[in-house]
């Protein structure tokens, strides 16, 4: 047997009495499952299509062990250096994936059906879970999946009321404390929106040390009918981090989901992020950012599904490369044979800014219907001639006008969120990641938001 | 202010410019027409510094500095502004950062301490009534979903801001209706003085009725073949360049 196979049915087995609602049938039987699954596939590699451009091998190198309860030498400073600030919100947080509740401040609202920890949710809500976890998100997809599944031992449970509109977003921070070195946090977050709700959820991944840790987190959304659900994901990790993520979404009739995705950290990061749009009227926009310097590795793989007819979706990536970096985008669109009058574009833009950088990218749209638009490019490159010429002719000397287009080449992304104290945060974050910055981060952080 | 001499200059292993000369004092308005493929956009490319463009013989000589040695960045700097044809979009980049990074990258060249923000927004709404621009556009990425009107607009907004001492308008009028042309011509008037000089690159007189030149010159063939006032264009408008082919 495969180390890591043996190590990780160990864990499982050393703590599957004291995971979140192990006292249940149910819950016992799909994480039997999925750790059968697990041992079937280990983790993926190279041979297997979707994991052809990201070896994971640095991760089987590790035994990773997970948390057995959230350790604290996080401060309420260090969250706010790494929370917008001054934004009002509902908050979670989780330090080596055990929920937090002395960090925490969820709040309460009319519209909040639930916030609860995966734990508390289990014993709670136990029905709604029943119906709803594991069921959107499909855990025999690959070994992470798999393994997240089986191991799952914390998380969050959302559930918006029908027509609720939520005022403030609901924060959900994850922490690596660094206390204990290569620890594994497998996260499960459940969120269902009811019918014509609307709210706005983040989910961000901080390190508070170098240490090398591993987080395979898995997301679920459900969106009742007539819906609007905004997700937004920041991945702020380590460069020794490794980050293993799946998001899927099953959209109702009418329900329009949004998710945003940036991923500036981690030795490697690999984010599947999934919309179902299994009835008519649905709309899927999905805009991503992917910053990578050094060895850094990034991997975007999404898919989209057409379902039925009249629905709409569009993608919009964007990738700067330095250093020895790779990334890989992969989009694919299926759209069925009864899903007439869909609507899909996509675009993935990346911008090299060393020799030593490269990209993977491949759109992958599969259309089974013959009335319908569809739409997609990608591309390769340095910065625009034109644009460079257009700054430097106002005075705007060579670095600076450099870095202005790298930032603004990002910030096409940021500018279309909707929370301002998030576009703000990630503006600054952004600066910091361009090379020859020179005075753009003052112009950034001093800049008189008059306008 | 500016003096071209012999100026030949070739782009793409073509020669465009093929020994222009032309003089420019403080004050004057000079305007240069010519037919398509004359050479017009690659005179204004090549006195704003555009990479791509090789000088193979003449001089340039800027308020008495060699200005073919600068950089582009450094003549704006020095007092150079072109507006652009076609103003180029800039997704991403705010407006309003980009013009306060251009006014402090001139101020700092010139040793002058930054504008900060009070001072600067003051001078903003100032300059924006020159050209009646809307606010909102400043809140917008550089250029960016702005119609062709507003984009030459925003050219002569930065123009008002920055300042320059020399401004090179590139077919200005090109895709205006008679009313943004009215608009961005009056915006050029009022930065007319007697220390800034302008060189109004166009096709058609029509822009020259209401950015009255002091001179015009036709450009064909990479050469000035024909220098005179205002008259010129005039006479231009009504017997076309064909005429002139034949009399050069």
């Amino acid at each position: 047997m495969n180390s890591i196979i043996e190590h990780y049915c160990g864990e499982h087995a050393a703590i599957k009495d004291q995971l979140p609602g192990a006292s249940l049938n149910w819950l016992n039987a799909s994480r039997d499952v999925a750790l059968a699954t697990f041992e079937e596939k280990g983790f993926p590699d190279l041979k297997i299509e979707d994991w052809k451009y990201t070896d994971v091998r640095p991760i089987e190198k590790r035994l990773f062990k997970l948390a057995q309860k959230a350790n604290h030498p996080i401060d309420a400073a260090t969250i706010n250096t790494c929370l917008c600030k001054d934004m009002a919100c509902h908050l979670m947080v989780f330090v080596d994936g055990r929920y937090s509740q002395n960090l925490s401040d969820p709040g309460s609202s009319a519209g909040l059906v639930a916030i609860k920890d995966l734990r508390t949710a289990l014993t709670e809500d136990a029905d709604v879970l029943e119906a709803n976890l594991g069921k959107i998100a499909d855990a025999s997809k690959s070994g992470f999946s798999a393994l997240n599944m089986a191991l799952m031992n914390d998380g969050a449970y959302i559930h918006i009321a029908d027509n609720a509109s939520l005022e403030l977003p609901i924060h959900l921070m994850f922490f690596s404390s660094g206390k204990e070195q290569t620890i594994t946090s497998q996260a499960r977050i459940l969120i269902m929106a009811g019918a014509g709700s609307q709210a706005k959820v983040i989910e961000s991944y901080h390190s508070v040390t170098d240490n090398v840790y591993f987080n395979n987190i898995t997301t679920e959304i459900k969106t009742g009918e007539n819906a609007s659900i905004e997700h937004y994901k920041l991945q702020q990790e380590n460069n020794k981090a490794f980050h293993i993520a799946t998001l899927q979404v099953d959209q109702a009739k009418d329900s329009t989901f949004t998710s945003f995705s940036i991923s500036m950290g981690a030795r490697i990061a690999r984010n599947d992020i999934n919309a179902w749009m299994g009835d008519e009227g649905a709309t899927c926009n999905l805009y991503g950012l992917y910053i990578t310097e050094g060895r850094q590795h990034s991997d975007f793989h999404t898919r989209i599904d057409h379902v039925k007819p009249h629905c709409n979706s569009s993608e919009f990536y964007k990738g700067i490369l330095d250093g020895h970096s790779r990334a890989v985008f992969n989009g694919q669109v299926h759209i069925y044979p009864d899903a007439q009058k869909s609507a899909a574009e996509q675009g993935n833009n990346n911008l090299l800014l060393s020799r030593n950088a490269e990209v993977d990218t491949k759109p992958q749209l599969e259309i089974h219907a013959d009335d319908v638009t569809a739409s997609h490019g990608a591309t390769v490159g340095q910065l625009d001639d034109d644009m460079m010429f257009y700054l430097r002719s106002r005075g705007i000397d060579y670095n600076s006008a450099q870095a202005l287009l790298v930032y603004g080449f990002a910030h096409d992304i940021v500018e279309k969120m909707t929370i301002e104290s998030l576009r703000y945060y990630l503006e600054v974050a952004l600066v910091k990641r361009i090379p020859n910055v020179g005075q753009l981060s003052e112009l950034v952080e001093k800049h008189p938001r008059f306008l | 202010m500016i003096e071209i001499k012999n100026l030949h200059v070739s782009t793409d292993g073509k020669e465009i410019l093929k020994g222009l000369s032309l003089s420019v004092d403080a004050g004057e308005v000079h305007a240069i027409m010519g037919p398509n493929g004359s050479g017009k956009s690659t005179l204004s490319y090549v006195l704003s510094g555009r990479e791509g463009y090789t000088v193979t013989s003449g001089s340039v000589a800027y308020e008495g500095k060699n200005l073919l040695e600068m950089e582009a960045d450094e003549r704006a700097c020095e007092g150079i502004f072109l507006a652009f044809q076609y103003p180029v979009e800039i997704p991403g980049v705010n407006s309003s950062y980009f013009l306060k990074a251009a006014v402090n990258a001139k101020r700092k060249y010139r040793g002058e301490p930054e504008m900060n923000a009070m001072e600067f927004m003051k001078l903003i709404k100032e300059k924006m009534q020159i050209v009646e621009m809307k606010q909102e556009l400043l809140a917008r990425s550089v250029n960016e979903g702005f119609s062709g009107g507003e984009k030459k607009r925003n050219e002569v907004f930065q123009m008002a801001v920055l300042e320059p001492r020399l401004a090179i308008l590139d077919e200005t009028d090109s895709g205006l209706d008679i009313d943004a042309l009215r608009i961005v011509a009056s915006g050029v008037n009022a930065l007319r003085n007697e220390e800034r000089s302008m060189i109004v690159v166009t096709h058609y007189q029509r822009l020259l009725d209401y950015i009255q030149p002091d001179y015009v010159h036709v450009l064909a063939d990479g050469v000035i073949i024909k220098s005179g006032d205002r008259k010129l264009a005039l006479e231009l408008e009504k017997k076309g360049y064909s005429w002139l082919d034949k009399s050069a």
